[in-house]
């Protein structure tokens, strides 16, 4: 066959131009949440170790928290999947993408850089906000009651957590090799979790480090959400000055270390 | 095939006020104490297809990369479509197709190609690309478990998915079967007689002999030699390559007492070469010669100086 007969002459008359902004972002998010939604490995961190914790630390008392424990344990976990996602999930598929050059490829489209970091971080909203649902759905069958006044104060802590570890992520994923970003980004989550404030109250860690967890972004964003879902009152301005505090510095750097392979 | 450029589209239609739509002068890149590109100048001109050729490491892909603003250059001037490389408005003009990769591992062909149309104002069709190139029983197949082959018709069709004036193809053939090498050919083809201008880079010389108006040869970060197929191979309208096989040790130095202007070498054992002004006399003689010896000529084969010959004999015969 020859080019005449496959391909008609003018099939490709160059037309340049950028395609409209909002189909593009559209596109980016659908396209970064749907290969979320369906990587097994992803799905395990943001959403099986979430509701097998949430079962597990509610129905089982290993450790002290308070009661009714569901009350207790479910802030904890709804900072453990905005971690598992902005954070450590984020950087996992930053630091494989850039491997596999994909961020090269669309980099070379007609796609502006911001609509690449926004593609990405609206496609980590729609995954937290699957998470939120299914966590939360959940735990009001275990018989979670959540002080409904403090909505208001969790909102914007959930949203500044996920900058927050957003930031994180993508200054991890951005900046090294994606088997280095792969075990830090695993062991990051791991320590933070146990150590950083989430699983384990502050009460029950070591006076020293109960001290510095306030300052994590897991320690202050765990800390602030029981503040205002199960003890029901105002956490206070230092949880966000640190949250803000954690987007800002990383999120400056990132700017200047991530690269596109 | 007609390489007359009057019969081109978009071969008049320079906005920019001159016919080149890559414009490279004296370009430098270095990695540490190693020199990629080492003083290059290039030019092409619209609506053209332009081969580089060159040895592994000759700096091929460095070049191709600094004109599609990945890589930033030491030194040296680079005019891409007029604009400097990796300016937003120049990004919506090119077509750019990556040696290897440029996909997300988990992404369906479709999700991936249909991504990347989204970028563009006026994209082809996605499901006719796939078909036209061969992966249309493949759309909902994730990019890693394609084939090497499927992977690499994928990442050209998102080359020319948004409609570009210039096509960047690093090795668009490179491990294809050659059913599939072949619709290549015919979409570079059919990408040139619509007026779109491609640089490709390519090891194949029969590839660039039949698809380039114009190759550079490069080594070692420089140009060695450049031009269009046919004034590369000029100077050997009467220079061609004898090729026989034989036993092996046969005394060369002697036959070439007969074959005045040619040189004659072994280049695994009992497989000749013959090179120089090849006509009907230096045939005969060579033959008379293996005659006298009761040597039979096998496989013996005249041709004329290929891409292939000056390209090795401008970079040299030793595998890099």
């Amino acid at each position: 066959m020859s080019a005449q007969t496959r391909f008609a002459p003018g099939t490709f008359a160059p037309a340049p131009g950028r395609g409209r902004l909002g189909r593009m972002l559209a596109a980016q998010t659908a396209v970064e949440t749907k290969l979320a939604l369906r990587n097994g490995e992803q799905v395990l961190l943001t959403l099986i170790i979430p509701l097998a914790l949430l079962v597990g630390l509610t129905v089982l008392p290993i450790i002290d928290v308070g009661t009714p424990r569901v009350d207790w344990v479910t802030p904890r976990i709804l900072a453990l999947a905005i971690m598992s996602t902005a954070f450590t999930s984020q950087a996992i598929s930053l630091g494989f993408d850039r491997r596999y050059g994909v961020l090269k490829r669309l980099a070379a489209t007609a796609l502006p850089r911001w609509l690449l970091v926004a593609g990405r971080v609206l496609s980590a909203c729609c995954v937290v906000v699957v998470q939120l649902v299914v966590l939360s759905v959940v735990a009001l069958l275990l018989g979670w009651s959540p002080h409904l006044d403090g909505l208001g104060a969790a909102i914007p802590l959930l949203v500044l957590g996920a900058l927050a570890f957003g930031a994180l992520g993508v200054l991890l994923g951005g900046s090294v090799r994606a088997e280095i970003v792969l075990a830090v980004a695993n062991a990051v989550w791991f320590v933070l979790l146990l150590a950083g404030g989430i699983a384990v109250p502050e009460s029950s860690l070591p006076s020293g480090l109960a001290a510095a967890v306030d300052l994590l972004p897991s320690g202050a964003l765990a800390g602030g959400l029981t503040d205002a879902l199960a003890r029901g009152v105002s956490p206070g301005p230092a949880p966000y000055l640190v949250l803000v505090a954690w987007t800002v510095v990383p999120a400056l750097v990132a700017t200047r270390t991530t690269k596109l392979t | 095939m007609n390489h007359d450029a009057t019969q081109r589209p978009g071969a008049d239609a320079d906005d920019s006020g001159h016919d080149a739509v890559l414009a490279v002068s004296g370009l430098v890149k270095r990695f540490g104490t190693t020199v990629a590109v080492d003083g290059l100048d290039l030019t092409q001109r619209r609506g053209t297809v332009l081969a580089v050729l060159g040895p592994n490491g000759a700096g091929k892909t460095t070049t191709i990369e600094i004109c599609e603003g990945f890589q930033r250059p030491d030194a040296g001037d680079v005019r891409v479509l007029g604009s400097r490389p990796g300016a937003p408005e120049l990004r919506t003009r090119i077509g750019v197709m990556p040696q290897g990769g440029g996909a997300y591992p988990g992404v369906r062909a479709a999700e991936m190609l249909r991504l990347v149309a989204s970028c563009a104002a006026h994209p082809l069709d996605p499901d006719w690309l796939l078909s036209v190139l061969g992966l249309a029983d493949v759309p909902r197949t994730p990019y890693k478990r394609l084939s090497g082959g499927q992977q690499q018709r994928l990442s050209l069709a998102c080359a020319v998915v948004g409609r570009p004036e210039l096509v960047f193809l690093d090795e668009p053939t490179a491990g294809l079967d050659p059913q599939a090498r072949r619709l290549v050919w015919d979409l570079v083809e059919a990408l040139r007689t619509d007026g779109v201008s491609v640089l490709l880079t390519t090891h194949l010389m029969d590839e660039a002999e039949s698809l380039a108006d114009d190759v550079v040869i490069l080594d070692h970060g420089r140009v060695v030699a450049t031009g269009t197929p046919a004034q590369l191979t000029a100077d050997a309208v009467d220079d061609h390559r004898l090729g026989f096989q034989a036993p092996p040790g046969l005394p060369l130095a002697d036959l070439l007492t007969r074959l005045p202007g040619c040189v004659a070498e072994e280049p695994d054992p009992g497989r000749y070469v013959v090179r120089g002004p090849v006509g009907p006399r230096e045939v005969s003689a060579v033959t008379a010669w293996c005659a006298e010896r009761g040597v039979l000529a096998e496989e013996l084969k005249v041709v004329r100086r290929s891409l292939e010959d000056v390209f090795l004999d401008l970079t040299g015969r030793e595998p890099r």
